[in-house]
């Protein structure tokens, strides 16, 4: 599997005008293959033109973007290619949403793509199974769905192209939790089978530390940190500086620490979390049975 | 590539264009638009431009985004300079090649029609758009017209139509680009192809910015209704239009020059 990879890239907005700004500069990193890949940032970091720069929808003023080692901007006519390898489902997709069927809508990147009907037939309805949308819902309007439902549609529209690597950019904003877990949940799921690169771009430093195996941080345009969930999250003060913060039940655990009531902080999941204050709770009810 | 229109724009500033009431410069503005369209002689002319280089000079706008603004219009220049250097007659003949007969009155014709379309463009951008919030000009429409509102013309209406319509523009092109990058995203083709390819791929942006223009607009409109909206009846304004001495000086200028363009026009070349 071809992994992708930024190199030394800056991103200049309005060059030359009183306007001008850099939204990316000099950045550097390997989102490497197969594996979650979590982007975080303040508001105006240079998330979202990282982004549009992975599939060519931005060109780099300075660097360059590799995918599977080559420059996607080697051949500069060839770039909508790119744009089927790279899926980049952008933030409120829903917006997005034209044809007369939830099934038309779905099948319209894989049209472009040239595929044949029976590929195509498959790739809709496999997209559509993983992003949790019903048979039945395939041949309604996308315009009498919900906005949870419609969210999926446009993600189903994009995962659909079965893209080497899927960029997601805050797929679960303003959906309510069970929406949350049940369109990433089923993405991720997606992503393990095909092997592919997936990357979300979040602002939930839940959603980040549960999800992600590895983690960058952009601070102002620059690559503030990057690591594992462990490395990012063990570093509490270096997150504050990019005005982020630690996941909430790692929070828990520095408070408990400074209570001497756990000795670790290593937390950045509900799940482990749990697991580990029922282990303190049996070392201590253990502890007084003993004394 | 959306982001780049900056016809009709409003730049901020401090100059005696931008100080000057509203009101006062759309009357400026209809003064200078018969100043320039009656010019005829070469000496009226030379005043025109005089007097449109002196309102750039006054907006204190950088020349160089006043001519900026000029691009769109270099085919519509090209297009009636040739239009009048060939299908003009005139007395003195200048060239005469097969059905081709080009005059000198032809000639002095175009370069004037030409200078007039410039002025004329210039002129109304430092004038008002440039120089006037979309707020102050939708105010000052709704004030030059309220005689009107005795014939029972809805001005009010009219008027909160505009500065609505002029307030969602720049959030349509952001939505239009927004709706354009995710298209392409999912590989729409829109640059390339025959026209009706091109047409085709029109529909999957057109349709979703309906739909949110739709969207906004019902949402605005409970907005206005939460806020107890109920039309221009009994409305009282937080910034009252007051006119000055200098406005009043001002307009007065403008129209001994409009007037005068008239007399000049009896000297120097003329078609």
């Amino acid at each position: 599997m071809s992994g992708i990879e930024v190199k030394n890239v800056s991103v200049v907005y309005g060059a030359g005008t009183p306007f001008e700004k850099k939204a990316l500069d000099n950045v550097s990193i390997d989102f490497g293959s197969d594996r979650v890949v979590g982007i975080i940032g303040h508001t105006g970091s240079g998330k979202s033109t990282l982004a549009m720069l992975l599939n060519g929808l931005n060109k780099p003023t300075e660097g360059t973007v590799l995918l599977g080692g080559e420059d996607i901007w080697a051949r500069p006519k060839e770039i909508s290619k790119v744009r089927f390898r790279v899926g980049l489902v952008f933030q409120y997709p829903e917006y997005q949403l034209f044809e007369e069927t939830v099934y038309k809508d779905i099948a319209f990147g894989p049209k472009n793509m040239g595929m044949d009907e029976e590929n195509l037939d498959r790739a809709v309805r496999n997209a559509a199974k993983f992003c949790g949308i019903e048979d039945t819902m395939l041949e309604k309007s996308p315009f009498e769905l919900s906005g949870g439902q419609k969210r999926r549609v446009a993600i189903a529209g994009v995962a659909a192209m079965d893209p080497e690597v899927l960029v997601l950019d805050e797929p679960a904003a303003g959906l309510d939790p069970a929406g949350r877990e049940e369109i990433i949940g089923g993405l991720l799921e997606y992503r393990k089978q095909r092997k592919s690169t997936m990357l979300i771009i979040s602002h939930s430093m839940e959603d980040i530390a549960r999800y992600a195996d590895y983690i960058v941080v952009l601070d102002h345009g620059k690559v503030h940190m990057q690591g594992t969930p462990a490395e990012i999250f063990h570093d509490a003060e270096r997150l504050f500086e990019a005005s982020l913060d630690l996941p909430q039940v790692t929070k828990l655990f520095v408070e408990l620490k400074k209570r001497a009531l756990a000795e670790e902080t290593d937390v950045y999941t509900c799940k482990e979390g749990v697991r580990r204050i029922k282990a303190i709770i049996e070392k201590r009810l253990t502890g007084e049975a003993n004394a | 590539m959306l982001k780049d229109i900056t016809l009709g724009q409003f730049f901020p500033g401090n100059s005696l264009l931008h100080k000057t009431d509203a009101r006062f410069k759309i009357l400026i503005l209809i003064a200078f638009l018969v100043a320039v369209i009656a010019a005829k002689s070469a000496w009226s002319f030379l005043a025109v431009v005089v007097v449109t280089a002196a309102f750039v000079a006054l907006s204190r706008i950088p020349v160089k985004i006043v001519l900026k603004n000029l691009k769109p219009l270099i085919f519509i220049l090209v297009f009636t300079g040739i239009l009048n250097i060939f299908f003009y007659k005139g007395e003195t003949l200048l060239l005469h090649w097969s059905f081709i007969k080009i005059y000198k009155e032809g000639l002095i014709y175009a370069g004037f029609m030409m200078l007039r379309l410039v002025c004329l463009v210039c002129g109304s951008f430092v004038i008002l758009t440039y120089t006037t919030s979309p707020l102050d000009m939708t105010d000052a429409i709704e004030k030059l017209l309220s005689p009107l509102k005795a014939l029972h013309v809805p001005v009010h209406e009219f008027a909160m139509m505009m500065t609505i319509a002029l307030r969602f523009i720049p959030t349509l092109v952001e939505e239009t680009d927004k709706i354009m990058c995710a298209q392409k995203a999912r590989g729409a083709d829109m640059e390339s192809g025959s026209l009706l390819k091109r047409a085709k791929a029109l529909v999957p942006i057109l349709i979703p910015l309906f739909v949110s223009a739709f969207r906004r607009a019902d949402e605005l409109a409970e907005a206005m209704e939460c806020r107890c909206y109920h039309g221009g009846e009994g409305r009282t304004r937080m910034k009252q239009m007051k006119s000055r001495f200098s406005d009043w000086a001002f307009l007065l200028l403008m129209m001994v020059f409009a007037v005068g363009v008239f007399f000049i026009n009896g000297y120097g070349v003329r078609v």
